[in-house]
């Protein structure tokens, strides 16, 4: 994909896809600690071979170090993250704000998310704030970046160079189906998305003709949410409790009957990997895995891509 | 909109003319003694029919309570159904109709006519609140410390969930979910 437009961000990321490179991104939870060190304890490993680490905000709706703070360390340490919002903890006045101090920090991409229902994690008590949805997000951002404004009207001098992107959820398209809701998320400013886990090659390769009809991957940048499979329990866990995701059943089986099945996930990673990176449309990869960075550094490194790069 | 004329005197009315909410609001804080034994004996009562409505399910009574509570507390109170009733301890001052949500005593916004920094025309529900616990005999027990609000119980009952606490010496929590990382 050309995706041909003024640079929006001074990030690696948006240079990497502009340039046309097949990116791999990977994902990081701050962790529960008042210091630097675990969060690059868990998230240095992936240096120099992820072009971006996603940091999650508030992962499972828990309270964790905060995501703003956990980016900037990374971006300090050579790291560059992709700063998850979700407007479930903030209202409009703290994200204008975390999106400003985000940028200050030299934190170049976020990726703007509705979040994990607070019910679901281990204060169900607290309050959601929801006082502006992702969209609402995505387009303050964008304003704040390419009119240097504030929803107020109040100028930002100097603008925040903002890559927004947004999350996004692959489904076998019916016939007559259109992309809806991706067409409004590029409307409200997204340049790129990282989708749920879509092991589902076949299915992956419906939606995205599908997306290919209507012209988006010419409007953003669609990397592709995989990574790699801790145990075949795991994978079928997934299939229940994950929203949207599908692990098909030769995939679970083959991790059954491999002695190693760790190994045997981060190689079926691996071949995603090489894949993915042949399917038009493709700008790149996601790869998320809880706690499992080292496995995701690994397979970036064993898919041989970041060679390829280099060679080209 | 509420717009209370001089003090006391006239009652407050809308722009349609129907007695406004406020004003019946001030007067349940003006009888905050009467509030507080008319609960005393249907608190009592509740507890003692607590059998009953183990027979039937609590679940199968959540609505019609619920119901009951946000059109009787709402007529006296202008409850807003935060599920956790506060009233006892707070003069019959609706602490949720604080535009701040303070449940600890006022903000420090109290304008010197003891009416809201936000809402001028509206009195301060926790000065409303220390004048309707004088008049209480469990008024002291606005000086203690309220937890922050359980946001999950809003629109739920209070009434039944009283009755439960105190008929179940030991509650057994739920199990907390197995969190997710997403």
């Amino acid at each position: 994909m050309s995706v041909v437009g003024m640079h929006r961000s001074a990030g690696r990321l948006e240079a990497a896809l502009r340039a046309g490179h097949f990116v791999m991104t990977a994902e990081t939870s701050p962790p529960d600690a008042g210091a630097a060190g675990p969060v690059l304890e868990r998230a240095g490993c992936l240096k120099g071979i992820a072009d971006a680490v996603n940091v999650t905000d508030g992962a499972g709706a828990c309270a964790h170090m905060s995501a703003v703070a956990a980016a900037a360390i990374l971006a300090q340490h050579g790291i560059e993250p992709v700063l998850q919002f979700t407007v479930r903890d903030r209202n409009r006045m703290a994200l204008q704000g975390d999106l400003l101090g985000a940028a200050a920090l030299g934190v170049p991409n976020i990726l703007c998310l509705h979040g994990d229902d607070a019910k679901k994690g281990d204060q169900p008590e607290t309050k959601p704030v929801y006082d502006i949805d992702s969209r609402e997000l995505m387009r303050t951002a964008r304003r704040l970046r390419d009119e240097g404004l504030l929803p107020s009207g109040r100028p930002v001098e100097p603008r925040p160079g903002i890559f927004i992107g947004a999350a996004d959820l692959p489904v076998d398209p019916r016939p007559g189906w259109r992309p809806d809701g991706l067409i409004a998320k590029i409307d409200s400013g997204a340049d790129f998305v990282q989708t749920q886990y879509a092991f589902d090659l076949s299915l992956l390769r419906r939606y995205l003709a599908a997306l290919a009809d209507h012209g988006i991957p010419d409007r953003l940048f669609i990397l592709v949410g995989i990574g790699p499979l801790a145990s075949a329990r795991s994978a079928r866990w997934m299939n229940e409790n994950l929203f949207g995701v599908h692990v098909p059943e030769p995939l679970i089986q083959r991790l059954e009957k491999a002695p190693d099945q760790g190994a045997e996930g981060r190689r079926i990673c691996v071949e995603m990997l090489q894949e993915l990176a042949e399917i038009a449309g493709v700008a790149g990869a996601h790869l998320m895995a809880p706690k499992q960075e080292q496995a995701c550094a690994e397979a970036i490194l064993e898919s041989g891509l970041l060679k390829r790069r280099r060679a080209a | 909109m509420w717009l209370p004329r001089n003090g006391r005197g006239a009652a407050p009315r809308r722009p349609n003319g129907s007695i406004s909410m406020y004003a019946v609001r001030l007067w349940s804080v003006r009888h905050s003694h009467l509030m507080e034994r008319t609960y005393k004996v249907l608190e009592a009562t509740l507890i003692a029919l607590a059998p009953l409505f183990a027979r039937v399910g609590y679940a199968r009574l959540e609505r019609p309570f619920a119901w009951t509570e946000r059109n009787l507390k709402g007529l006296l109170f202008d409850c807003q159904m935060c599920g956790q009733c506060a009233l006892s301890s707070t003069g019959m001052s609706c602490p949720m109709n604080c535009p701040k949500n303070l449940r600890n005593g006022p903000c420090g916004g109290v304008r010197a006519n003891g009416h809201c920094e936000v809402k001028p025309e509206m009195k301060c529900v926790w000065v409303a609140a220390w004048e309707g616990a004088q008049a209480m005999s469990g008024g002291t027990a606005i000086v203690e410390v309220q937890k922050p609000v359980d946001h999950s119980l809003k629109g739920s009952s209070s009434w039944l969930r009283v009755v439960r606490e105190k008929t179940a010496p030991a509650p057994v929590a739920p199990p907390k979910p197995k969190a997710v990382a997403s």
